[in-house]
């Protein structure tokens, strides 16, 4: 069973390495959307501060959306999902290591990006710090979310706006928390409850959307 | 061992075939044959469990196929419409990763023989992209003669793109799978000469249900 988890993992990111332009694209988009905010409302250090965390967890939300394009699609319209879910493995051990794979080339990246990218916002040493331990906590739940999103979209024309319509409002939790850890630590008080919460939510998803995402895949398979 | 019970397909408002009842023990093969449209490959969809039928029952060794997906899988090779062949991997990375998700372990030796079965072993290295339709087409097939062991063979239109010398290749991995005790179930439109043994069902097409 593990031996099937790994063997999947091995295939995305091997296809992630053959289709580096799709990866690198995704982590360019959320530069580029991090980048675009202070020319918008102007370098003042204090604004930039107070807006830095938010700004950092509303563009990696985005970009992990950009990135569901890449979690099924391909799969299921080449066939490769229906010899996956055939493949005689629990279906949710292949789900598991599709995200695992999706996570470790969009919310690994986005995570390490976040450091440079806190000097650009002047975040201070240890609000950099919360962030980027946010960030680490609350990125699997975005790919675990969005993986149902796209599961459930899967085959249907227009997919990518719907999975946009479907995938935010769920997400709003990690934003607020995720931000809020920042927040809190900039403002001398202790993130620990806000990370708690983000490793909470990221461990309930990981606990719930593989069943989901399973049963959306078999509908859109039919 | 393959066992169909009253299946029912209906598919938007027409009814594909219903009261259908198939059973096939070591050793046969059925050849379902049908107009476009007449539901073949709704029918193998439904028996290799990614379609489920309006009504009716598949079992595999006496068991719904339904609650034992994963031993049902794990005897399977499933050759569909789609090749389900990634065109960024290689032939060998193809053959050996779709072993490994499978749970089995294929060296690169007996990858190469697969694939020399079926005229591929000079293209181990070439990414799927660059080969032709009849080539890729191949690619699907050498799940049929890995060194993953399948029970059963559900084909839906394998000769398709196919040159007469892979015709002929692939009829006999056919043979030799139903000659030790493997079961088969297949479309193919073409003229094939399959083997005598081979029952045929004949889908009439739809009816307004």
């Amino acid at each position: 069973m593990s031996a099937a988890l790994l063997a999947v993992m091995r295939r995305d990111l091997l296809l992630a390495l053959r289709q580096r332009g799709d990866v690198v694209n995704v982590l360019l988009f959320f530069i580029v959307v991090v980048t675009i905010v202070p020319l918008g409302v102007g370098p003042e250090l204090n604004v930039l501060r107070m807006i830095g965390a938010g700004t950092v967890w509303v563009a990696a939300l985005l970009a992990s959306i950009v990135s569901l394009a890449r979690m099924f699609a391909q799969d299921y319209a080449d066939g490769s999902l229906e010899q996956m879910i055939l493949a005689g493995q629990p279906a949710s051990i292949i789900v598991i290591g599709k995200i695992l794979a999706h996570w470790l080339v969009t919310g690994a990246p986005i995570t390490l990006a976040a450091v440079p990218i806190s000097v650009m916002f002047d975040l201070g040493v240890e609000p950099a710090g919360t962030l980027v331990a946010a960030l680490a906590l609350g990125t699997p739940a975005l790919s675990l979310i969005g993986a149902v999103g796209a599961a459930l979209t899967l085959g249907l024309r227009g997919g990518g706006v719907l999975v946009t319509l479907l995938v935010l409002p769920l997400t709003v939790p990690v934003l607020i928390f995720g931000a809020g850890a920042v927040d809190a630590t900039a403002g001398g008080l202790s993130a620990t409850a806000d990370l708690l919460l983000l490793g909470g939510l990221s461990l309930g998803a990981a606990a719930l959307a593989p069943w989901a995402i399973v049963t959306a895949l078999r509908i859109s398979l039919e | 061992m393959l066992q169909a019970i009253d299946l029912e397909c209906v598919r938007g408002e027409r009814c594909l075939f219903q009261g259908l009842d198939i059973e096939l023990g070591p050793g046969q093969c059925l050849h379902i044959a049908g107009d476009n449209g007449a539901g073949k490959t709704s029918l193998l969809r439904i028996l290799a469990g990614l379609l489920s039928p309006t009504r009716g029952k598949v079992r595999w060794r006496g068991e719904d196929i339904t609650r034992t997906r994963e031993e049902y899988g794990s005897e399977l090779a499933f050759v569909g419409h789609l090749n389900g062949i990634k065109d960024d991997l290689t032939v060998l990375e193809n053959v050996r990763l779709e072993a490994a998700v499978r749970g089995v372990n294929v060296s690169i030796d007996v990858a190469e023989e697969a694939l020399a079965r079926l005229g591929l072993e000079e293209f181990g290295e070439v990414l799927v992209r660059h080969l032709s339709q009849g080539q890729k087409r191949r690619v699907a097939l050498a799940r049929l003669c890995s060194a993953v062991p399948a029970r059963l063979w559900i084909l839906d239109e394998p000769f398709n793109a196919l040159d007469s010398r892979a015709v002929e290749t692939v009829y006999a991995l056919l043979e030799a799978h139903l000659a030790t005790g493997g079961i088969a179930v297949l479309t193919a439109h073409q003229k094939v000469d399959l083997p005598s043994s081979a029952q045929r069902l004949d889908l009439l097409g739809w009816a307004l249900a």
